[in-house]
C-alpha cells in the first residue's frame, strides 16, 4: 500500500506544476485582456500575406 | 474583394466611403478607381497606402472613422515636460512608454493598424492594443520620435487619443482583480486535493490495519488548508475586522467565524482525535465564496463611472501670448491670460469676451438648450462651447473657481469614501447577519450546554453549530442574484457600477429627471410650420439660405425642409442673435427673430418657444415652430412609475413646455425650471433630508452634483463611450423605456435574494438538528455544505433568468 503514497506525492507534484502555471499566466498579465488576443492571433503576418497575395495574382493569371 | 464590393454598390447609384462607408455627397473624391467621401478620409488612405498598409481595409469593411466632422488640433501643448510626465506612464530618457485612451477604436481592423504603428513611425517600438478598455499601450524611443509626433500621428489617420489628466485610479482595481485571480486558483487547486484525499473517508473505506495511511492523508489535507486559510479566505478576515472595529457586524464576520472554526476544529479532530477533520467543507467554502465575489465584481471596462469635469475640459489651450499663439497645459492657465477658442470648443475657465462672435452654446452646462448670443465685455462660463468663427476671451477665474467647476468643491464630492462605507452597511446580507451572528452564537451556547456533562461532546456540539449555521448560502446568494441582474441590465444597454446600486435602486422611493437630454433627445428637434403653405420654389429658397449657418435652430430647418435643389446664394448676412439676411435669385429671405424678420405675427405667441420666422420679398410667411422632441415611451415610463414614486422634474430650461410636461408628469408631481447645477443638487438634499431615498437621472456636467448627491445616479448618454459625469449607472438612451422595467427588476432580485435566505435557513436548520445532537460526521457536513451553497447559486441564477424573461429583458 505504502505504493499509494508514492503516487500521491507524484500527483499532488504534478497539480503544483499546474497551479505553478495558472499563478504565472495571471501575474504575466494573461487574464487582463480576455478579447484582443484572439483577434490578433487571426493577423497575417505581412511577409505572408504579401506572397499569398502574389500566389492568389498568379493564379488569376493563370 | 473590395473592388467588387464598390462596383456592387455603383449600380445602386449610391456611393460609399472606401475609407469609412458612409454615403458620400454629390462631388465624389477619387483615387485609385477608390471614392471617398472627403478629403480627410482620402488624407487617411493616402497615409496607409504609401506605408504598405491597406490590409486595414481587407480585415474589415470599411473601417476608418469618418473625418468630414475632423478638427485639426494644435499638439504643440505636448512638448511641455511637466504635462508629458503626467501623461506618461514610464520612461528612462531614451525609451518611454505611455497609455492612450482610443474611443475610436470599433473593429478588428482598428486593432490591426494599431498595433503596427511602428510602420509609419520609425521611432514606436511597439504597440499594443486592449480592444476591451480601448487602450493602446506605446512604447517609444526619445531619439526618433515625440509624443508629440506620436499623438500627431494617431490623429491623422482618425484615432485621435483622448488625453486625460486623471486615469491612474484603475491600476488599483486590476491588482485587487489579480490578488482574486491567485486565491481562487489556491482556493481550487487545494479544494480539489483534499476532497481526493477525503474519499476514503467518503467512501467509508475500511482502512484498519493502514492508520499510517489514514495520518499521512490527514495530514496532507492540514498542509493543503493553510494556504486556502491563511491566503485565500484572509479577506473575509480583514473585512470581519474591519467591521468590527467600527461596532458593525457585516456579513463577513460570520463568514469568518465559521471559516475559523472549520479550521481549527478540523485540526484538533486530526492532531488530538484522529478524526477526518472538515478541511474539505472549508476549502469548498472559501473556493465557493471567492467564485461568488468573482461573479459580482463584473466590471464594464470601456465605462468610466468617476469622471469629473477635468475629463470633459481641454487640457490644453490655446492663448495669445502677445502677437504668437502658443498652446499651454490648461493647469498652467492664469487669470489675465487671453484665450483664442474655436469652433466646437470649450471655454475651460470663467472669460470675458474679448473678440469676435460669441455663440456659446451651454447645453452641457445648464441643460438650455439653444445657444445664447454674447456681446464684447460679457461674461462666458466655464464650459459654454463657441459654435461659429475663432473667438478671444480674457480669463477672469481660475479653472477650478469657476461657476460650474466650483461644484466639485461641494461636500457631495468629497465624501466619496464614507460613501462607499454606507453602502455596505445598508446591504440586506448586513442587516441579516447582525441578527444571524447573534442567534448563532445563543445556539452554540446552548448546544454545548446541553452537554455540559461531556466536555468533549459539548466541544463537538458547540463548533458544529458554528460550523452548520456558517451563512454560505445568504453569502453566495447575493453576489449570484445580484451579479446576474447586473448582467442582465447590462445585456439591455444599463450599464451599473457594481451590485450594491441594484440594492439601492430597489429601495428608493422618489425619482427626479432633469430634462434636457434626459427626457428629450438630444440633437434632435421636432419642427413644425404655421402659416401660409410654402410652394416648391419658397422652400428650395429657404433651404438654401439656411444652408450655411451652424446655428442649431437653421440646422433644424435645414433638416425639416426635404427639397432636394439648393442655389448658390447671392448675397449673405447672417447677424448673430437676430437672423439670416439672404438673396437668391433676386428674391429677398429673412429668417429669425420677430423683430429682425420685422412683420408682427397674426398667430398667438408665447415668449419662451423657440420660434423662426420667415418672410420672403418683405412678405410674412409664418414661422417654425422648434420644439425638444421627448423620448420614446416618456409617457408610458412616467404614468407606471408616478403609482409607486414621488416624481419631479429639474430643468436648467426656461419654462416654454410647462405645459407639455404637466401633461406627462400629472399634476402632483413637482417641476422646476431655470435650476443651477447648485439649485438641483440642494433640492436632492432637501428630498434626503425628509426621508427619501432618491433616483436622480440626469446627462449634462450640470446634473453632477445632484447625481452625486442622490441614493443612485443614473445618466442618460447617447453613445456610452462619450460623455457621462460621476455617476452609479449609466442609462443607454435607447433603453430609456425600459426603465420602469429595470426599477421593478431590482426590487425582484432583492426578493429572490431573501427567498434564497429562506431556503437556505432550511439547511441550517436540518444541518442543527445534527449538531444539537453532536453528531456532525464530516461525510455529512461535506455534502450539506456545498449543496446549500450550490443550491443557492442555482436557485438565484435560474429564478433571476426565469424572471427576466417574463418581464421581457431577455
Amino acid at each position: 500500500m505504502s505504493v499509494i503514497v508514492v503516487l500521491i506525492g507524484a500527483s499532488l507534484l504534478v497539480a503544483t506544476g499546474f497551479l505553478i502555471a495558472y499563478l504565472w499566466a495571471v501575474k504575466s498579465g494573461q487574464y487582463d485582456d480576455k478579447y484582443t488576443p484572439s483577434v490578433r492571433i487571426l493577423f497575417d503576418e505581412e511577409k505572408k500575406s504579401e506572397v499569398r497575395n502574389k500566389k492568389s495574382e498568379n493564379m488569376n493569371r493563370k | 474583394m473590395e473592388q467588387l464590393e464598390i462596383i456592387e454598390r455603383k449600380t445602386d447609384t449610391k456611393f460609399y466611403c472606401f475609407h469609412c462607408g458612409d454615403e458620400c455627397p454629390d462631388d465624389i473624391i477619387h483615387i485609385d478607381e477608390k471614392i471617398f467621401c472627403c478629403n480627410g478620409c482620402k488624407t487617411v488612405y493616402e497615409i496607409l497606402n504609401g506605408s504598405n498598409l491597406c490590409n486595414y481595409y481587407s480585415i474589415d469593411q470599411n473601417p476608418g472613422i469618418t473625418r468630414k466632422h475632423h478638427i485639426k488640433r494644435n499638439y504643440d501643448f505636448l512638448n511641455d515636460a511637466d504635462l508629458k510626465l503626467k501623461l506618461i506612464d514610464y520612461t528612462d530618457g531614451k525609451r518611454t512608454q505611455i497609455t492612450f485612451d482610443i474611443p475610436q477604436m470599433h473593429c478588428s481592423s482598428c486593432i490591426w493598424i494599431l498595433e503596427n504603428l511602428y510602420k509609419l513611425n520609425a521611432g514606436i517600438i511597439s504597440s499594443k492594443v486592449n480592444f476591451l478598455q480601448k487602450k493602446i499601450f506605446i512604447s517609444y524611443s526619445e531619439e526618433t520620435t515625440s509624443l508629440k509626433k506620436i499623438v500627431e500621428l494617431l490623429d491623422s489617420i482618425g484615432y485621435e487619443p483622448q488625453l486625460n489628466l486623471d486615469n491612474h485610479k484603475e491600476e488599483n482595481i486590476k491588482s485587487l482583480y489579480k490578488n482574486l485571480y491567485y486565491k481562487i486558483g489556491i482556493a481550487g487547486f487545494c479544494f480539489g486535493n483534499i476532497m481526493l484525499l477525503s474519499f476514503p473517508e467518503y467512501l467509508s473505506i475500511d482502512v484498519t490495519g493502514h492508520d499510517e495511511l489514514k495520518k499521512i492523508f490527514a495530514y496532507l489535507n492540514i498542509i493543503l488548508a493553510l494556504p486556502v486559510f491563511f491566503y485565500s479566505a484572509s479577506g473575509y478576515f480583514i473585512s470581519a475586522w474591519k467591521g468590527l472595529k467600527k461596532k458593525f457586524v457585516n456579513i463577513d464576520v460570520p463568514l469568518a467565524l465559521g471559516i475559523a472554526v472549520l479550521f481549527f476544529r478540523s485540526i484538533i479532530d486530526i492532531v488530538f482525535m484522529h478524526g477526518a477533520g472538515y478541511l474539505d467543507s472549508l476549502a469548498g467554502l472559501v473556493f465557493f465564496l471567492l467564485t461568488g465575489k468573482l461573479f459580482q465584481n463584473k466590471t464594464y471596462e470601456t465605462l468610466n463611472f468617476e469622471r469629473n469635469y477635468k475629463s470633459y475640459f481641454p487640457i490644453a489651450v490655446t492663448i495669445q501670448n502677445g502677437k504668437n499663439e502658443t498652446t499651454i497645459p490648461v493647469e498652467k492657465l492664469k487669470i489675465g491670460d487671453r484665450l483664442i477658442i474655436r469652433n466646437n470648443e470649450l471655454v475651460p475657465a470663467d472669460s470675458i469676451l474679448i473678440k469676435g462672435n460669441a455663440h456659446i452654446d451651454y447645453g452641457f452646462v445648464t441643460g438650455e438648450s439653444m445657444p445664447i448670443n454674447r456681446v464684447n465685455g460679457e461674461m462666458i462660463y466655464a464650459g459654454g462651447k463657441q459654435i461659429g468663427s475663432a473667438i478671444e476671451v480674457e480669463t477672469i477665474k481660475e479653472v477650478s473657481q469657476s461657476y460650474l467647476t466650483q461644484l466639485w468643491n461641494n461636500k457631495a464630492f468629497r465624501k466619496e469614501q464614507e460613501h462607499e462605507q454606507e453602502s455596505r452597511i445598508t446591504s440586506f446580507a448586513n442587516t441579516v447577519s447582525k441578527y444571524f451572528t447573534a442567534i448563532v452564537l445563543l445556539l452554540a451556547v446552548i448546544a454545548a450546554l446541553i452537554w455540559y456533562n461531556n466536555m468533549t461532546l459539548a466541544f463537538n456540539a458547540f463548533t458544529a453549530v458554528l460550523i452548520v449555521a456558517c451563512p454560505c448560502a445568504l453569502a453566495l446568494s447575493t453576489p449570484f442574484a445580484l451579479g446576474n441582474t447586473l448582467r442582465i441590465f447590462g445585456r439591455n444597454k444599463f450599464y451599473l457600477k457594481n451590485t450594491f446600486i441594484i440594492e439601492k435602486l430597489a429601495a428608493i422611493n422618489s425619482i427626479v429627471f432633469d430634462k434636457t437630454g434626459t427626457i428629450t433627445e438630444n440633437n434632435s428637434s421636432s419642427v413644425v410650420f404655421t402659416g401660409d403653405e410654402l410652394n416648391e420654389s419658397e422652400k428650395v429658397l429657404v433651404k438654401s439660405a439656411v444652408r450655411n449657418s451652424t446655428h442649431p435652430l437653421s440646422k433644424a430647418v435645414f433638416n425639416f425642409i426635404n427639397s432636394k435643389i439648393t442655389k448658390n446664394i447671392d448675397l449673405y448676412d447672417e447677424q448673430t442673435g437676430k437672423g439670416i439676411y439672404a438673396v437668391i435669385d433676386g428674391n429677398e429671405i429673412k429668417l429669425g427673430s420677430k423683430i429682425f424678420v420685422n412683420r408682427a405675427p397674426k398667430q398667438f405667441d408665447d415668449e419662451y418657444s423657440t420660434k423662426v420666422f420667415l418672410s420672403i420679398n418683405g412678405a410674412a410667411k409664418g414661422y417654425f415652430n422648434i420644439t425638444n422632441k421627448y423620448r420614446n415611451g416618456l409617457s408610458e415610463t412616467i404614468s407606471e412609475l408616478e403609482h409607486n414614486y414621488e416624481l419631479a422634474l429639474l430643468s436648467g430650461d426656461n419654462e416654454g413646455e410647462k405645459e407639455k410636461l404637466r401633461n406627462f408628469f400629472g399634476a402632483d408631481n413637482e417641476l422646476h425650471f431655470r435650476q443651477s447645477p447648485h439649485n438641483k443638487l440642494d433640492f436632492i438634499l432637501q428630498l434626503q433630508k425628509n426621508g427619501k431615498k432618491v433616483l436622480m437621472i440626469g446627462d449634462g456636467l450640470n446634473d453632477a452634483g445632484a447625481l452625486k448627491q442622490s441614493d443612485v445616479g443614473i445618466s442618460i448618454s447617447d453613445n456610452t463611450n462619450n460623455f457621462s459625469p460621476a455617476c452609479d449607472g449609466i442609462l443607454d438612451s435607447q433603453s430609456f423605456s425600459l426603465l420602469k422595467d429595470f426599477i421593478k427588476f431590482s426590487t425582484l432580485s432583492m426578493r429572490i435574494i431573501f427567498s434564497s435566505f429562506i431556503l437556505s435557513l432550511v439547511y441550517n436548520l436540518i444541518g442543527l438538528g445534527f449538531a444539537f445532537q453532536g453528531t456532525l460526521s464530516p461525510l455529512i457536513a461535506a455534502i450539506l455544505m456545498p449543496l446549500s451553497s450550490i443550491s443557492a447559486v442555482v436557485f438565484t441564477t435560474v429564478l433571476t433568468n426565469v424572471l427576466a424573461k417574463r418581464q421581457g429583458l431577455i
